[in-house]
């Protein structure tokens, strides 16, 4: 019996023949020092807040003024985009990663290894760094058959501006924590479902893309979030490369200016918790999609739902 | 036509040291029900899983059809088939599994038409057609859209029976198909099984249900230790047991 069903029998015990057996009505447990801790801590954010809003430090009136500074906002915005195109650039090449080191194929499971060994080895500043520096080790970029006169040639820094350089350095780094991430995905799917496709006739690739990787989704989405929202903040390293129109380092320039650096301190905390915020929304909702037909996305709808059945009797 | 479906000779397989198979030969017709039977440990899944390749034999020939699996045999030497040939031999070769092993992600009727549309490229309207029209032949008209985490065992082996038949293969292997199920949900996997057998389909299968064997099944073969050890009419091998170990075996289980 699966266990969905043993859910369901559950619930039918509750009403056999429309008779339904007596409900347990008992004194709750107390729990007094779960009310006294809970007291202390409201009592002790009280105060921490009251204080703060009176600590000239702060600076409230400055935070206000700056959170929605149209330089403040245009950073926030460089910042998501920073965020969001490296971790989909990360994502895809980390699972090319992860899928070319699971292949029967030793040449790209050699070359995964040492893309690994490369970037997760190695601080992702230091990387960014170098990417920065890209334009002094190779002035020009040619594009052709080696050892002929290419066919196409560029100027490195015409080719690739610092936003452009900053996403090529935080997605490759992050690339190879992705291919962890899905390696370890993929590991956990059942042995019995690349057999049963490939019985069925199916192609290594095709078992991967249409039955492994969407199992693995379940377990690679969770640390995947994680990665967004380490990501975001990571984003504040992008001055490394030099690209200065990040929300952090926006924000410390300013700061410079007004000789105020703790206002804006919270102006940048402000925006980046709003962010990692709707990704937590987000996050959750993708989880769910992914958890279909594992018997995981029930639990909650049945909860409720003997809950209730348990309420109406009492 | 050759009459003959999978004909195997002298099959050995090794793990390592470790030798499931030492020398297997045996022969199942056009149409024909073949039981193995044995004690865990024997090489029945073993040789189950040599006929479609998933596992790749030490030794010996296998062919299925007349056709060569897993190797093609020029001037006396033998060579690998590609990925794709031996994908495409797997094709016709349907696999039923101990635990059932549906894709968990995909409804009933998904999991049955997943492989008519990505392998054969059949067009989406006549796969789901198919794919109806098997979930209706193996009883479960009412659970096209139901993810295979809400079916009972007895229906997800049911499934995967439905989904190994939607390629239309001319050979069907069954591991075990019952051995996971709870005792009164075998007899529904069964009854699929005998009436797949009815229909004239070439059928393998490895099982401990003595019942279906003898009712169904053209040819019994009892294995021990990597070896045929006994091989005939079901109610020979299990009335009258030539041999110690047969007898031993069938002492235990009958």
């Amino acid at each position: 019996m699966t266990s969905s069903q043993a859910r369901s029998a559950a619930e039918e015990t509750l009403s056999p023949n429309g008779s339904s057996p007596e409900v347990i009505k008992a004194v709750k447990l107390r729990h007094p020092w779960r009310n006294i801790f809970a007291a202390l801590v409201i009592l002790i954010a009280v105060l921490f807040i009251i204080d703060a809003a009176g600590r000239p430090a702060y600076d409230w009136a400055s935070v206000g003024k700056y959170v929605f500074d149209p330089r403040v906002i245009g950073a926030a915005f460089n910042t998501l985009q920073l965020t969001i195109y490296s971790m989909v650039i990360a994502v895809i090449l980390g699972i090319i990663l992860a899928v070319m080191r699971l292949s029967p194929n030793p040449v790209l499971k050699s070359v995964s290894w040492v893309y690994l060994w490369i970037f997760r080895g190695t601080p992702v500043y230091v990387q960014l760094v170098f990417w920065g520096l890209i334009a002094v080790i190779y002035q020009n970029i040619s594009i052709g058959i080696p050892f002929l006169q290419p066919w196409f040639t560029i100027q490195t820094t015409v080719a690739l501006n610092a936003f452009t350089l900053a996403i090529i350095g935080l997605a490759l780094n992050e690339a190879a924590y992705m291919a962890e991430i899905v390696r370890a995905g993929i590991l956990s799917v059942d042995k019995g479902q690349i057999e049963a496709s490939t019985a069925l006739g199916m192609s290594w690739s095709q078992s991967m893309s249409r039955v492994i990787i969407p199992q693995s989704m379940r377990i690679i989405i969770p640390p995947t979030g994680n990665e967004v929202i380490s990501m975001l903040k990571t984003t504040s390293l992008v001055t490394a490369v030099p690209y200065t129109f990040d929300l952090y380092t926006r924000t410390r320039d300013i700061a410079v200016e007004t000789f105020n650096p703790i206002p804006l301190l919270i102006v940048a905390s402000i925006w980046y918790l709003a962010f990692t915020s709707i990704m937590m929304i987000g996050q959750f909702y993708l989880e769910r999609r992914f958890a279909r037909g594992t018997g995981f996305e029930q639990v909650r709808k049945t909860k409720r739902r003997i809950a209730d059945k348990v309420n109406n009797h009492g | 036509m050759d009459s003959v479906m999978v004909r195997a000779e002298n099959l050995v397989k090794s793990f390592g040291h470790n030798t499931v198979l030492k020398d297997i030969s045996v022969e199942v017709k056009r149409g024909e029900v073949m039981c193995l039977i044995g004690p865990s440990g024997s090489g029945k899944s073993t040789f189950l899983r040599c006929i479609n390749h998933l596992e790749v034999l030490s030794g010996g020939r296998l062919y299925v059809d007349g056709d060569l699996i897993g190797y093609r045999e020029k001037n006396g030497k033998l060579f690998e088939l590609k990925a794709s040939e031996a994908a495409a031999q797997r094709r016709d070769i349907g696999m039923v599994f101990q635990r059932f092993n549906l894709f968990p992600h995909m409804t009933a009727l998904e999991n049955v038409i997943e492989a008519p549309l990505r392998v054969k490229k059949q067009p989406k309207a006549q796969a789901i057609a198919r794919g109806k029209e098997l979930l209706d032949r193996v009883g479960l008209a009412d659970k096209f859209d139901s993810y295979p985490a809400h079916l009972s065992g007895g229906q997800q082996q049911r499934v995967a029976i439905a989904r190994a038949l939607a390629m239309d293969p001319k050979l069907m292997l069954f591991d075990e198909p019952t051995s996971a199920l709870d005792p009164e949900l075998v007899g529904e996997v069964l009854d699929v099984m005998k009436h797949l057998a009815q229909s004239g389909m070439t059928m393998i299968v490895v099982t401990h249900e003595m019942g279906f064997a003898r009712e169904v099944a053209d040819s019994l073969v009892f294995m021990d230790d990597g070896y045929v050890v006994e091989a005939g009419n079901p109610e020979d091998v299990l009335t009258k047991p030539q041999h110690e170990r047969t007898k031993a075996f069938l002492s235990k289980v009958l």
